[in-house]
């Protein structure tokens, strides 16, 4: 028997085509482009909590690829952390700290603290220097209170009360500014993130579409998606619905199908549920 | 120490770029029926990330029977249309006659070649009203190149909008379809369709639409807006 060509991933990243697309590209060979997400994240420390916020358009250049993406990813259950940058490394180095986060509760058997899932994401983004395009908003509730964290590609993390990151970053940092106060209300501070992130989504070209919101305490979390719609979509007059037939045919061939029949019964299987 | 200090102390020949030509945004567009003509353009102006307007239309009335589309980089089409509403003057002084739609075109035509080697930065689309009172439509790349259409989108969502006009008002890739004439009706309401969903999906297409309708009485402005975000 011939052996199987496939080979399995042993874990981490691949580089093996590091050094071929690098001939590739002396040659002129233009590399592929990524999705940036130009985004508008925040978070904020309020009386009893976290409060994250996100916009949900991802763009492609200057075009809008996805108008409602999600970017308060889950890292453990008191743990959310908000993602700027590339799409792709955003989203998993969040994965792949929950993961390690939640097998790091099962060793302990304690809820994780966020300065535990701050130390795995910095440690990470530093090992490969910048390369990894992930700036990120991370808040939490853990046994020594509310915590908020800004985390840089290269891995530089700030503690702060007020954070915002991303290409909508400036527009909404200007809200919290003006507006943000220290033990801040549940109910007020929802308004201000939510006004922060409407602030990026109206001034940044790269941030649109809805405003989500992800509200963090000591025993509950509210993962609010979509917390509001800031622009309502325009309504389209004229009706583009196609009669039958209107598309073009251009071959038609039809084959028989030759069916082999074994059995004409149906028996009743149980469903394998252990 | 940075690179570039390190190429310095080489001794190694840097290259210094700087250039003239900023990217404004903005969509133009223009239909064209059997006695009238629709030029239309969003009125964000933007540049990079951010907006610098949301109140500034692309569309520049010419004369009572033409009206241009610019979209590109607003420095040049502010120089352009300053250049080109100077001539006009000059013409209707010279001849005692306002410009005819077809004259207009032929002469931005020149005007844009006249500056092939450091262009105009601005796709130019001009809608009016011929000689025989029938729309007509002349759309224009930046250094002059021209022809007479019945439809044609230009600017940043330009490549957005086209299929979708060679569909509804061209009957492109449909079979079986009785291809009716456009009325001034449907031409409204097509282009405000088009711009919602150039705005959905295009970053730099906004905030409101200016819709120019030109017919032998004049030319109508009607408003209507679009997403802000």
């Amino acid at each position: 028997m011939a052996a199987t060509c496939v080979e399995f991933a042993t874990g981490g990243f691949s580089f093996e085509n590091c050094r071929r697309n690098a001939i590739l590209e002396e040659k002129g060979l233009k590399p592929p482009k990524v999705y940036k997400t130009g985004t508008t994240i925040v978070g904020i420390v309020f009386s009893d909590g976290i409060i994250l916020g996100a916009d949900t358009r991802a763009t492609e250049d200057t075009i809008v690829a996805d108008k409602n993406c999600s970017k308060i990813h889950y890292l453990a259950p008191n743990i959310y952390c908000c993602g700027a940058g590339t799409a792709a490394d955003t989203e998993k180095t969040t994965q792949i700290i929950s993961s390690q986060l939640e097998l790091h509760r099962l060793n302990t058997d304690r809820t994780v603290r966020v300065c535990t899932a701050n130390r795995l994401l910095k440690q990470m983004l530093f090992r490969y220097q910048g390369h990894i395009g992930a700036a990120l908003v991370l808040g939490g509730v853990d046994s020594t209170g509310p915590h908020l964290y800004s985390i840089w590609p290269h891995g530089s993390t700030d503690v702060l009360p007020y954070v915002t990151m991303g290409s909508g970053s400036l527009a909404a940092m200007s809200v919290f500014e003006s507006r943000y106060t220290p033990g801040i209300s549940r109910e007020d501070g929802m308004k201000l993130v939510r006004d922060a992130i409407a602030a990026g989504i109206f001034n940044d070209l790269g941030s649109g579409s809805n405003i989500d919101l992800c509200v963090i305490t000591k025993d509950k979390v509210d993962y609010l998606r979509p917390y509001d719609e800031a622009n309502k979509k325009g309504v389209r007059q004229g009706k583009y619905a196609y009669k039958k037939g209107t598309s073009c045919v251009l071959t038609e061939t039809v084959r028989k199908v030759e069916f082999v029949v074994e059995s004409t019964q149906v028996k009743v299987e149980a469903m394998d549920t252990v | 120490m940075s690179l570039q200090m390190e190429q310095h102390e080489y001794g190694t020949p840097m290259q210094r770029y700087w250039s003239p030509y900023a990217m404004n945004g903005g969509t133009g567009l223009a239909v064209s029926g059997a006695d009238f003509a629709i030029v239309a353009s969003d009125s964000r102006l933007s540049e990079g990330f951010s907006i610098h307007s949301r109140d500034a239309p692309k569309t520049y009335q010419l004369t009572d029977t033409t009206v241009l589309s610019c979209a590109g980089f607003h420095g040049d089409i502010l120089a352009l249309t300053k250049y080109l509403e100077a001539r006009l003057q000059m013409y209707e002084h010279e001849h005692n006659k306002k410009m005819s739609t077809s004259a207009i075109a032929a002469m931005l035509s020149t005007i844009l070649y006249y500056k092939r080697f450091f262009p105009y930065y601005v796709y130019n689309i001009i809608g009016g009203i011929d000689d025989e009172g029938k729309g007509c439509i002349y759309s224009f790349d930046p250094v002059g190149s021209y022809e007479r259409e019945t439809y044609r989108a230009g600017g940043s969502a330009g490549s957005i909008l086209q299929p979708l006009l060679d569909n509804q008002i061209g009957f492109k890739n449909q079979q079986g379809v009785v291809k009716t004439p456009l009325t001034l009706q449907k031409a409204v309401q097509l282009v405000k369709d088009v711009f919602i969903s150039a705005a959905e999906r295009d970053i730099y297409t906004g905030d409101s639409l200016v819709i120019r309708i030109i017919t032998k009485d004049g030319v109508k402005t009607e408003t209507f807006p679009l997403r802000r975000d």
